[in-house]
């Protein structure tokens, strides 16, 4: 028996047979594989039938096929009887839960912040914007004090406004910027004293970190409000928001060391001795070769913390302080435009704004991973 | 010693009732077609491997020379054609799948050992849960194969304990545990040392000289003229050339067989 | 010359660049400013406990509490000691962690297999929930299900009724109260030994198929057995639903009886799986129309009666295609340990006459009397932190699904691996190595989120401690230092349970 073949003429390609692509395929393939799998998608979409068009309903206004009340509506319109999401109530009080009851002639600071902040915010996150170490200088140096003095005024004859009177949005990405502006160089600390040959150094930072990383964040935060003026010198007063920012700090501070010390000891050791046979000193061989490598590394994983931090503060209106949560939670109790769907439509509203803050978020913390992995790659 | 013969008596219960046709053919693929979405990966692939054969297919890299062993127990799917193991034809029927997969070992480029069980546990596993075999029984002849690719000291170590070399000819010794009666081979030795290659190979050598049914996919050009009845050469998903080594290799035909022997042997 | 050779053999460095040396400083001024900081503080706190009257020690947990806690896993009232309450707040805390652990596992693992789902709807629905609720604080979305769900819930009057007695009102979920006689304890002792048992039994026929490859005789004889009693069973429940479903059956004298032994005869023969499709395609008719008329109220019912049996009829052609194994490999002993767990504790039931009774709620006049209330703190926190923490869990269990790689899977079945026997030797053995340390730690995160609760009103640790407790004795120190150690022992302990275990499976590498 022979075996020699040689081929003549090429088989050209041809295109699939119909049940490999095209819509249908994809249905036969993604929908009804198997019998199982068939009968999973009716379930499933036996489901979506029942739950959808009700969901809509509620959140849709009026005018495109739902029953909820657009913004300009009035309180009658919410009240009538199977009425959806009254959107009329937080356009009317949008105000309050952007500024809290920050005096309205004043807007125009927490304005200022927040324009600036995006102006700042939106280079750094940009991988390829020049001027990063600038741009990083202002951002976590400079704008915090700018910042400070806006919103508390007292300087350059801007009236004072304390701290008591701010809320809303502004309170809640205040907490959640400063305890991480704070948290980040506390949490590399941390994290190299944990990681540290000096043993008491050593045992001081795993004590710390375990602690607060063991307590729930409101026990850490009913601590600073309430031991926190115990602490100091008598006669002293602790600026309730201050307080609630040093309980997220140390809370945070912890969590991100833990982060960073990933990022430390998936560094190869080679790094670590190259870095010491340069003759270079600790500091400096950690300020030059490893924290800036590990810190790149980390980026998604501290993006993943201010998530959970961002999330966080809405525990601060346990212990009374006006953030988003709060003022949507004080607002639904409000008799001007109490309706049956008022406390409902107050919380959609909240959890969409934390939703999109926090999604857009993880993305970019997922945008930078893939980033990150493929310059490894190369 | 004995243990292992009483499996091959098994063995022998176990075929008894399959249903060959032709005993001699071992698989025989007919017009076969695959695509991968809109991608016609595999076209007209027509092989007819008789018992015993020892096959060595080579080609460039993305020429569907693994996707092909793989459609060959089932790992991917055809769309069109035939494919007949043992006198099986493979098609969407698990059970029929099962059958072939019983018959047929498939050695991989990465070994793919399971790294939470021991050596012994690896070889032992499918013979348990599949033929039921008794654990002594199994364990005996794991041993026996164990012995034969010369590492029986390693049975109670992990995969990860292992050198590359040693795990793929553990993996070897797990497809022979089943006892097949045919083996694929998807590039064993790419992952490995040079130094590695050659034990390895030598495992390969034996068992082509006891008469396995094998084919090969790989780059080991040396292999393939020593033990090859026939070294098929792939490109563009489909068969370009095949030939007895000797043949093949002295004497190439097609343009793009000679292009690729004048590239990987300089 | 010589002199100076000596002089400078041993290179002398400034002390003070030693690095020993100086790492000893470091430490020490580290320590130093440590205590220095310590002791600020704690001679200002002393200052100013003295400069408030305030006393220290622990001797308040003795004193009588005065205040009433609206739920209670232990007697309690004002006349209760603050250890008391200390112990009420905690059992509290472990009650919503454990409900909550338990729901949370089911739904995370579901949600988990599902985004891996070859189906693309069924993934997409899993993903679309992990997005939305891990993306949301979970205090809100407690805030939602107590002050948006429950307490929008209608009034005691108008409650909405539930199946089996349950009525869900403003003031929570009542449920029928069991009432178990002393008998039970009997049955339960029963149960619990039947499932004992049961695990024992089947690990024992699993050794004795791995060592002589056939599972034992007394199993197979007893697996046929229960195989034809559950067959019965089913047959029977089967039979009941078409005389309803279809009147003139019901002519037929003992019609559902009559269908049991025809289907448990026909389990005998190779044309068993024809005989399940039926108990399938009957049972999923049943379940659907009740499901569909459920949530579709407006729907003809003509449509729903449709859907219903289309549904059926497509899991009776999965029960019809399913592959039956064949017969030679022996079965897993399934059937045996149902039987066992069902029958044992039913047999014990029977015999000692125990009797099992509910107290059904009944509206009075301002209240229900009778039933269990499970008060909507409660109920808000379970679904809020159950909701919540299943999409953490569900990512863990994805993640650890996707670190197998599929190499392992084609070797598994290259080797002749059913898919039942891949997943159970192959795949999952090394996804729950990956999966349980990330578990674990989701078991005390919503442990400590329970913490939350405080913030609804129901009387967990920290509400009851360092709310209420904190504000009457004013011994904020001790208060906040007992809460915090609470937490500290929980996540210590397990962080030394995650070291033991790691240390178990970890893959032993070169």
């Amino acid at each position: 028996m022979t075996y020699s073949f040689v081929r003549q003429d090429m088989v050209d390609a041809r295109g699939a047979p119909v049940n490999t692509s095209g819509p249908i395929a994809w249905a036969r393939r993604s929908l009804f594989a198997t019998p199982s799998d068939a009968l999973l998608t009716i379930l499933a979409i036996v489901f979506l039938i029942w739950a959808i068009p009700p969901i809509y309903g509620f959140i849709a206004p009026t005018g495109i096929g739902g029953n909820a009340v657009a913004p300009g509506g009035t309180v009658e319109d919410c009240r009538v009887e199977n009425a959806g999401a009254c959107w009329a109530y937080i356009s009317a009080r949008m105000s309050f839960f952007i500024y809290g009851f920050y005096p309205p002639a004043e807007y125009w600071r927490p304005n200022i912040v927040f324009a600036l902040g995006a102006l700042l915010l939106f280079p750094l996150l940009t991988p390829k914007a020049p001027f990063k170490r600038t741009n990083a200088v202002l951002f976590f140096v400079v704008y915090p004090v700018i910042c400070f003095y806006l919103l508390n005024g007292g300087v350059f004859g801007m009236r004072p406004v304390p701290t008591e009177q701010w809320g809303g949005l502004m309170v809640t990405l205040i907490i959640s910027l400063v305890g991480i502006i704070c948290s980040i160089p506390l949490g590399i600390l941390l994290a190299l004293g944990r990681q540290s040959s000096l043993p008491i150094i050593k045992t001081l930072c795993v004590m710390f970190i375990e602690l607060w990383r063991a307590v729930p964040l409101i026990t850490v935060l009913f601590m600073a409000s309430v031991m926190l003026p115990l602490f100091m010198p008598q006669g002293t007063t602790v600026d309730k928001l201050l307080r609630a920012l040093v309980g997220v700090t140390l809370f945070s501070s912890a969590y991100l060391a833990e982060t960073v010390r990933g990022g430390l000891q998936a560094l190869p050791r080679g790094q670590y001795e190259a870095a010491s046979s340069l003759g270079l000193s600790y500091w400096k061989s950690m300020g030059f070769i490893i924290l800036p490598q590990a810190l790149k590394h980390v980026i998604p994983g501290i993006v993943n913390s201010f998530i959970a931090l961002f999330k966080d503060t809405s525990l601060v209106s346990i212990v009374g302080i006006f953030d988003l949560l709060n003022t949507v939670q004080a607002a639904s109790s409000d008799i001007e435009w109490s309706s049956p769907t008022q406390a409902i439509t107050g919380y959609l509203f909240a959890g969409f704004v934390f939703w999109i803050f926090c999604f857009a978020m993880s993305r970019y913390s997922i945008y930078m991973e893939r980033r990150l992995d493929t310059g490894h790659k190369r | 010693m004995s243990d292992t013969s009483s499996a091959t008596v098994d063995r022998a219960i176990d075929t008894s009732h399959m249903k060959v046709s032709d005993t001699d053919v071992a698989i025989d693929v007919v017009g076969m077609h695959k695509w991968y979405g809109d991608f016609h990966v595999l076209r007209d692939i027509n092989l007819k491997v008789m018992r015993g054969e020892r096959i060595v297919i080579a080609g460039p890299s993305g020429s569907g020379k693994s996707t092909l062993i793989r459609c060959i127990n089932r790992l991917e799917e055809h769309q069109e054609g035939q494919i007949i193991v043992n006198g099986t034809e493979l098609t969407a029927d698990l059970k029929r799948i099962d059958e072939v997969r019983r018959e047929v070992g498939m050695v991989f480029q990465h070994f793919n050992l399971f790294p939470h069980l021991t050596i012994l546990q690896n070889l032992t596993l499918a013979p348990i849960w599949v033929r039921g075999t008794p654990k002594a029984e199994a364990e005996a002849t794991a041993m026996h194969y164990l012995e034969r690719v010369k590492i029986p000291e390693q049975a109670n170590k992990f995969p990860g304990q292992l050198s590359g070399g040693q795990q793929q000819r553990v993996a070897i010794a797990r497809s022979l545990c089943m006892q097949p009666r045919i083996m694929l081979f998807d590039e064993p030795t790419s992952a490995l040392d040079p130094q590695m290659v050659k034990e390895v190979l030598e495992v390969m050598i034996s068992l082509a000289e006891e008469g396995m049914t094998m084919i090969c996919v790989t780059h080991e050009m040396g292999f393939a003229r020593q033990v090859a009845n026939r070294v098929i050469f792939m490109d563009q998903g489909q068969i370009i050339e095949q030939n007895e080594p000797e043949q093949f290799f002295s004497n190439p035909q097609h343009e793009r067989t000679k292009l690729f022997l004048s590239q990987i042997l300089h | 010359m010589a002199a100076q050779v000596t002089l400078s053999a041993p290179p002398r460095t400034a002390f003070y660049n030693d690095p020993v040396i100086r790492g000893i400083i470091y430490q020490i001024l580290v320590a130093l400013a440590v205590i220095l900081f310590f002791a600020w503080i704690i001679l200002n706190t002393a200052q100013n406990l003295a400069a408030q009257n305030k006393s220290t020690g622990f001797d308040f947990l003795f004193q009588t509490s005065g205040f009433g806690i609206s739920f209670t896993l232990i007697p309690f009232d004002r006349s209760s000691y603050y250890w008391q309450a200390f112990l009420v707040g905690l059992l509290n805390t472990l009650l919503v962690a454990i409900i909550g652990i338990v729901f949370a596992t089911i739904l995370g693992f579901v949600l988990g297999v599902a985004r891996l789902s070859s189906n693309w709807l069924v993934a997409r629905i899993a993903t679309v929930y992990v997005e939305i609720i891990r993306n949301i604080p979970l205090l809100l979305q407690l805030f939602f299900w107590y002050f948006a769900v429950l307490k929008a819930m209608p009034a005691v009057r108008q409650s909405y009724e539930l199946p089996f007695n349950t009525f869900i009102n403003q003031r929570g979920i009542i449920v029928p109260k069991p009432l178990p006689d002393s008998e039970m304890t009997f049955v339960i002792v029963a149960l619990v030994l039947a499932i004992v048992a049961a695990i024992a039994i089947v690990r024992w026929a699993m050794s004795v198929r791995t060592a002589t490859g056939h599972y034992p005789q007394p199993v197979v004889w007893g697996s046929l057995f229960a195989n034809l009693l559950i067959t019965f069973g089913f047959g029977f429940v089967a039979g009941s639903l078409l005389t309803g479903i279809f009147p003139a059956l019901s002519g037929i004298v003992g019609f559902p009886l009559i269908a049991g032994a025809v289907l448990a005869g026909i389990s005998l023969t190779p044309y068993t799986r024809f005989g399940r499709a039926f108990i399938g395609f009957v049972l999923t008719w049943a379940v659907m129309a009740f499901l569909l008329e459920g949530m579709f109220a407006f729907v003809p019912p003509m449509v729903i009666a449709l859907a219903a049996v289309l549904t059926a009829a497509a899991v009776a052609w999965i029960m019809i295609k399913g592959d039956g194994r064949p017969a030679a490999e022996g079965k897993f002993p399934l059937a045996l340990a149902v039987l066992i767990i069902i029958a044992v504790p039913g047999l014990v039931y029977w015999l000692t006459g125990a009797t099992l009774n509910f107290e059904v709620p009944i509206l009075e006049r301002f209240n229900f009397s009778g039933g269990v209330q499970l008060v909507p703190e409660l109920v808000a926190l379970v679904f809020g932190l159950t909701i919540y923490t299943a999409a953490f869990i569900a990512e863990n269990v994805r993640s650890g699904i996707q670190a197998v790689s599929k190499g392992q899977t084609e070797a598994a079945a290259s080797l002749g691996l059913r898919e039942g026997d891949r997943l159970r030797l192959v795949v999952i053995p090394q996804a729950m190595r990956v999966i349980i340390p990330p578990l674990t730690s989701q078991y005390l995160n919503l442990t400590k989120n329970s913490s939350l609760g405080a913030a609804i009103g129901y009387p967990e640790l920290v509400n009851v401690f360092m709310g209420t407790t904190l504000n009457q004795t004013g011994k904020a120190i001790e208060v906040i230092a007992i809460t915090m150690a609470v937490y500290l022992t929980l996540s210590l302990t397990t962080s030394a349970f995650m070291n033991w275990y790691n240390a178990r499976v970890a893959l032993v590498e070169r």
